[in-house]
C-alpha cells in the first residue's frame, strides 16, 4: 500500500459507522419517543385559525380531555393517518385539535376539504407553537387532560391500534 | 404438491447457487479450467430451479390457492387474473422471490452471453453473483417463506391492498427489480476485477451492457412508479421525496455517474478506481434501498410489509456484501495502476464534474432520507425531512449538472478549450435565451423561476442538437451525406443524443409542473359546470357502478374547451368490500402538452360531491422524457461494439505472463 492508501480505507469506515448506526437503528421503535414536557402543562400559545374565525389556543384545552394533532398537508403519513382521526372523530370520545404545522393554508384547507374535517378547532402555524410543544415532525399527537397537562405523546401516524388500545384507554382513565 | 415442488426447487437452487459462490472461484485462483467451468451450467440450473419456485407461486396466485398463506393473505377469488398474477409480487415474501428470480435470470444471462469473456472473469463474476443468491434464498427460506402452509385452508382470501390493485403494479416492481438486481452484474465485475487486480478498456467495454440493461429499466421503473403515483393516489403529485422513492432514486443517480465514468475507463484508462467504487456504491445503494423497505427503520406509506427480524437479517447481507466489497476495495484498489492523464477542460475533465455533481446528489438524497433515522440513533432526537430539504439542497447541485450537460460531449478528450466549446453552442445561447424571454413575456415576471427552468430545458436541448448538427455536418453538406452521415454514427452517440435531450424534456415538464398548475375544489352538483384553466367540466351525473371486485361512485363528466366537447372524463371513488378499503380512480384528460385531472371525493351532504380539478401543464412530458432516456439507453445497448468484435485484452502476452505469474 502506498501513501495515500489510507483514502481508499474510507468507503470502508464510512459504511462500517451506517452499518453501525442502521443495527441500533433497527432497535428503536421509531413510534416511541419520551418527552420531557409529559405531566407539564401545556404551552401557552394562541394560534390563527386555518379557516373561519375560530382560532386556536391553549384556554381551548382546558376543562375535558382533548387530543391535539400535528399534521401538515406536505406530510405523506399525515395522509395515511387521516382516516384514523376521522374514524376517532364520529366516536366522539374525544375532543380532536389541530396545529397544522409549518404549511401554506391554501394547501392546508384543501386538504381538509379532500380528506374530512374531524378537528373541532385548527390552528395555523408557521412552527413556534409546534416547538413549544416539542414537535420534531408531523404527525404526532397528544393527549392532554382536563388540566390541561400533556399527558401522552405519539410520535408518527396513528393507527387504528393505537387508538384502540392506547388513545381509548387513556382518554377513559383521565376523564375518571 | 405443487407448492413442496416450488419449496424443494428453492432449497436447491440456495445448493446449486452455494457450489457455483465456491467451485469456480477456486478454479479461477487454480488456473484449473474444469473447476471455472462449473460456472455457467450452475448459473443457468439455479436459474431454472428459481424460475420453477416463482412459476409454482404464479400458479398458486392464479388458481387462488389459499393453503399457501402468502396466497391467502394477499389475493381472492373475486380478483381479475391481472391482479391474481400481480398479486404474487406485492407482498413482502413474493416481492423477495420476484428480487431473487431476476437475480438468477440476471446470472444466467451472463452465463448465456459471455462466450468473449475470458474464462476467469466469467468464472469469479459468476461465482460473486451466485453469493448474492446464496444471501438472497437463505433470507428467503429462513424469514420470508412463500410456501408457508395455511391449516385451516380459509375459503377466501382477504385480498389485495386496493391501492395496487392497478395495472401499474404488473410492471412497475418488476422494472424496479431489473433495475435494482441488474446492477449486480456491475458490482460482481467490479469485484472480479478486483480480485484479478486489473481494470482495463476491455473489462469497461465488458460491463457496459449490463450497467447500460440495468440503468434502462431502473429509469422506466421509477419513472413508472411516479407516474402511478401520478395517476391513482389522486392529488396531482408526481414525486414526494418519500423514503422509499428515494431508495430507488440513490442508485438511478450513482448509476448514472457509473454509466458515464465507465465511459472514460474504456475510451482513455483512467478513472478506475473511482469506476470500480461507483459500482460498488450503486449495487449497495440498491440493497440499502431492500433494507430500508423491508426492514421498516423509516416509516413510509410504502411500508407496507415490514418486520424487524427481516430488518437484522437484511442488515447482516448488506454487510457481508457491501463491508466486504469495500474492504477488498480498501485492499487491493491501491495496487490499480493509474491510467491516462487529461487536463481539467477536457471530454475526461467534464465527466468527472458529472460523476462529482451526481454523486453529490445522491449524497444529498442519502442524507435527508437517513438524517432522522441516524439521529435518532445518536441523539435520540426524531425529526422528519420533507420537500423543502430537497429543494434547498439537491436542485442547486442539479443546475450546474444540467448546465454543463450541454458542453461537456463538445469537448474533445484529453484536452478541450471552452472558448471554442462554448463557440459552438452559439445555437444553444440564443435558444436559451429565447425561451426565458418568451416564458417572461408570456407568463409575467413573477414566473422567474419557471423561466430559468425553461431555459435550462432548452439550453440542454439546444445542446445536444447542436452536437448532432455537428457529427452530421447538418449545415455544412448536401441532405444525402448527411443522411449518410446520421446512418454511421454510432448508436452510442445516438443513445447519448436521445437520453440528453430526454432529461430536457423531463425539466421542461417538471418546471411546468411546479410553476403552473392550477387547482380547484368544489362541491358540485349533476348539472352543474366549473372553468378551470380555460377548460369547461361539466358534471351531467353520477352513478352507483360496480366493477370485478368493487362499487364505485362515478361521475360522468364532459370537458369542453370554446363550447366544444373534447373529452368525456369518468373520475370513480372505488369501495373494496373484500379489503374495506377505497381507492380513487382518477379521471385524466391529456393532450401531450397538459393533463387536466378530475378526482371525484364524499358526499358533501347537500346533494353535491367534493370535486377536485386540476391543470398540470407539461406535466405527461416527465413521463415522455423519462421514456426518452431509457430509449436512448436502449439504442446505445444495440451499439455494434457490444456485438461484433469482441473486446480483446491488451497483448494476449500479457495475459500469458499473468497466467504464469498467478501459477
Amino acid at each position: 500500500m502506498n501513501k495515500r492508501g489510507w483514502i481508499f480505507l474510507v468507503p470502508a469506515a464510512v459504511f462500517g459507522l451506517l452499518a453501525v448506526g442502521f443495527f441500533v437503528g433497527l432497535g428503536i421503535d421509531p413510534s416511541v419517543l419520551p418527552s420531557p414536557l409529559i405531566n407539564q402543562p401545556a404551552p401557552d400559545f394562541a394560534l390563527p385559525p386555518l379557516e373561519g374565525d375560530r382560532g386556536f389556543s391553549s384556554a381551548d384545552l382546558k376543562g375535558h380531555v382533548s387530543l391535539v394533532n400535528a399534521f401538515a398537508s406536505w406530510c405523506a403519513p399525515c395522509r395515511a393517518e387521516h382516516p384514523v382521526l376521522n374514524a376517532l372523530a364520529q366516536t366522539k370520545r374525544v375532543a380532536i385539535y389541530g396545529i397544522d404545522y409549518k404549511d401554506q393554508p391554501d394547501a392546508a384547507r384543501a386538504w381538509i376539504a379532500e380528506l374530512g374535517n374531524p378537528y373541532t378547532r385548527i390552528g395555523a402555524d408557521e412552527g413556534r407553537v409546534g416547538i413549544d410543544w416539542g414537535v420534531y415532525g408531523v404527525p404526532e399527537t397528544f393527549i392532554v387532560d382536563s388540566q390541561g397537562r400533556i399527558r401522552y405523546k405519539h410520535v408518527g401516524p396513528l393507527t387504528e391500534a393505537d387508538i384502540g388500545q392506547t388513545i381509548l384507554p387513556l382518554v377513559a382513565r383521565l376523564e375518571k | 404438491m405443487s407448492d413442496e415442488i416450488g419449496h424443494f426447487a428453492l432449497v436447491l437452487a440456495l445448493c446449486i447457487a452455494a457450489l457455483q459462490s465456491v467451485v469456480p472461484l477456486v478454479g479461477a485462483a487454480q488456473n484449473d479450467a474444469t473447476l471455472m467451468a462449473w460456472a455457467r451450467p450452475a448459473a443457468l440450473a439455479q436459474f431454472l430451479f428459481v424460475g420453477i419456485a416463482f412459476f409454482v407461486l404464479m400458479h398458486a396466485y392464479a388458481v387462488s390457492d389459499f393453503s399457501l398463506a402468502n396466497v391467502a393473505a394477499n389475493s381472492s377469488t373475486m380478483k381479475p387474473l391481472l391482479y391474481k398474477l400481480t398479486g404474487v409480487w406485492s407482498n413482502h415474501e413474493g416481492s423477495m422471490l420476484l428480487w431473487v428470480f431476476i437475480l438468477a435470470l440476471f446470472g444466467a444471462a451472463v452465463a448465456a452471453f459471455s462466450h468473449n469473456l475470458p474464462p476467469q472473469l466469467r468464472a469469479r463474476v459468476l461465482a460473486v453473483q451466485a453469493m448474492i443468491g446464496v444471501g438472497f434464498l437463505l433470507f428467503i427460506l429462513l424469514t420470508s417463506n412463500p410456501f408457508q402452509r395455511l391449516f385451516p385452508v380459509p375459503a377466501e382470501g382477504a385480498g389485495l391492498n386496493p391501492i395496487l390493485e392497478d395495472r401499474g403494479l404488473a410492471f412497475h416492481p418488476p422494472c424496479l427489480y431489473l433495475g435494482y438486481v441488474g446492477f449486480s452484474i456491475s458490482f460482481c465485475f467490479a469485484i472480479a476485477a478486483l480480485i484479478e487486480g486489473r481494470v482495463d478498456p476491455a473489462w469497461a467495454r465488458w460491463v457496459r451492457p449490463w450497467t447500460l440493461a440495468a440503468w434502462c429499466a431502473l429509469t422506466t421503473g421509477i419513472a413508472m412508479g411516479s407516474w402511478w403515483s401520478y395517476y391513482t393516489l389522486g392529488w396531482g403529485g408526481w414525486w414526494f421525496w418519500d423514503p422509499v422513492e428515494n431508495a430507488s432514486f440513490m442508485p438511478w443517480l450513482v448509476g448514472t455517474a457509473l454509466l458515464h465514468s465507465a465511459v472514460v475507463v474504456e475510451k482513455r484508462d483512467a478513472l478506475k478506481t473511482w469506476t470500480i467504487l461507483l459500482a460498488i456504491i450503486t449495487f449497495s445503494l440498491s440493497l440499502v434501498g431492500t433494507f430500508l423497505v423491508r426492514s421498516g427503520v423509516l416509516t413510509s406509506v410504502h411500508a407496507f410489509a415490514s418486520d424487524p427480524m427481516r430488518g437484522v437479517f437484511i442488515l447482516l447481507l448488506l454487510s457481508c456484501y457491501t463491508g466486504g466489497a469495500l474492504i477488498l476495495f480498501a485492499w487491493r484498489a491501491p495496487q490499480l495502476s493509474g491510467g491516462g492523464l487529461f487536463a481539467p477542460i477536457s471530454r475526461e475533465g467534464a465527466l468527472l464534474l458529472n460523476n462529482l455533481l451526481l454523486a453529490t446528489a445522491a449524497a444529498t438524497v442519502f442524507i435527508g432520507t437517513l438524517y432522522p433515522l441516524l439521529l435518532d440513533v445518536v441523539a435520540h432526537q426524531k425529526v422528519s425531512v420533507g420537500p423543502p430539504f430537497y429543494t434547498m439542497t439537491f436542485v442547486p447541485i442539479m443546475v450546474p449538472l444540467l448546465v454543463a450537460m450541454a458542453v461537456g460531449p463538445l469537448l474533445p478528450w484529453k484536452r478541450g478549450d471552452l472558448v471554442a466549446a462554448f463557440g459552438r453552442l452559439k445555437f444553444a445561447f440564443v435558444a436559451t435565451a429565447a425561451a426565458a424571454l418568451a416564458t417572461l413575456i408570456a407568463s409575467g415576471a413573477r414566473s422567474i423561476g419557471a423561466a430559468c427552468g425553461l431555459a435550462l430545458a432548452a439550453w440542454i436541448l439546444a445542446g445536444t442538437l447542436s452536437e448532432l448538427a455537428e457529427r452530421v455536418h447538418l449545415f455544412t453538406e448536401k441532405l444525402g451525406s448527411v443522411g449518410r452521415r446520421a446512418l454511421r454514427l454510432p448508436r452510442a452517440t445516438w443513445g447519448m443524443i436521445f437520453a440528453h435531450a430526454g432529461m430536457a424534456v423531463v425539466i421542461a415538464g417538471i418546471t411546468g409542473s411546479s410553476a403552473w398548475t392550477e387547482e380547484k375544489i368544489v362541491s358540485g352538483r349533476p348539472g352543474q359546470s366549473f372553468e378551470i384553466a380555460g377548460y369547461t367540466v361539466a358534471l351531467d351525473k353520477v352513478n352507483e357502478v360496480s366493477g370485478p371486485d368493487y362499487t364505485a361512485t362515478r361521475a360522468d363528466m364532459r370537458l369542453m374547451r370554446d363550447g366544444r366537447e373534447v373529452a368525456a372524463m369518468h373520475p370513480e371513488k372505488r369501495f373494496y368490500p373484500v379489503e374495506d378499503g377505497a381507492a380513487t380512480g382518477v379521471a385524466i384528460h391529456t393532450n401531450l402538452f397538459s393533463d387536466v385531472y378530475a378526482v371525484i371525493g364524499d358526499k358533501d351532504g347537500q346533494g353535491g360531491y367534493l370535486l377536485r380539478l386540476y391543470y398540470n401543464p407539461l406535466v405527461p412530458w416527465i413521463w415522455l422524457g423519462a421514456a426518452a432516456m431509457a430509449l436512448g439507453g436502449l439504442v446505445s445497448l444495440t451499439d455494434r461494439r457490444h456485438r461484433v468484435g469482441a473486446p480483446a485484452r491488451r497483448t494476449q502476452a500479457a495475459v500469458a505472463a499473468r497466467v504464469q505469474a498467478a501459477e
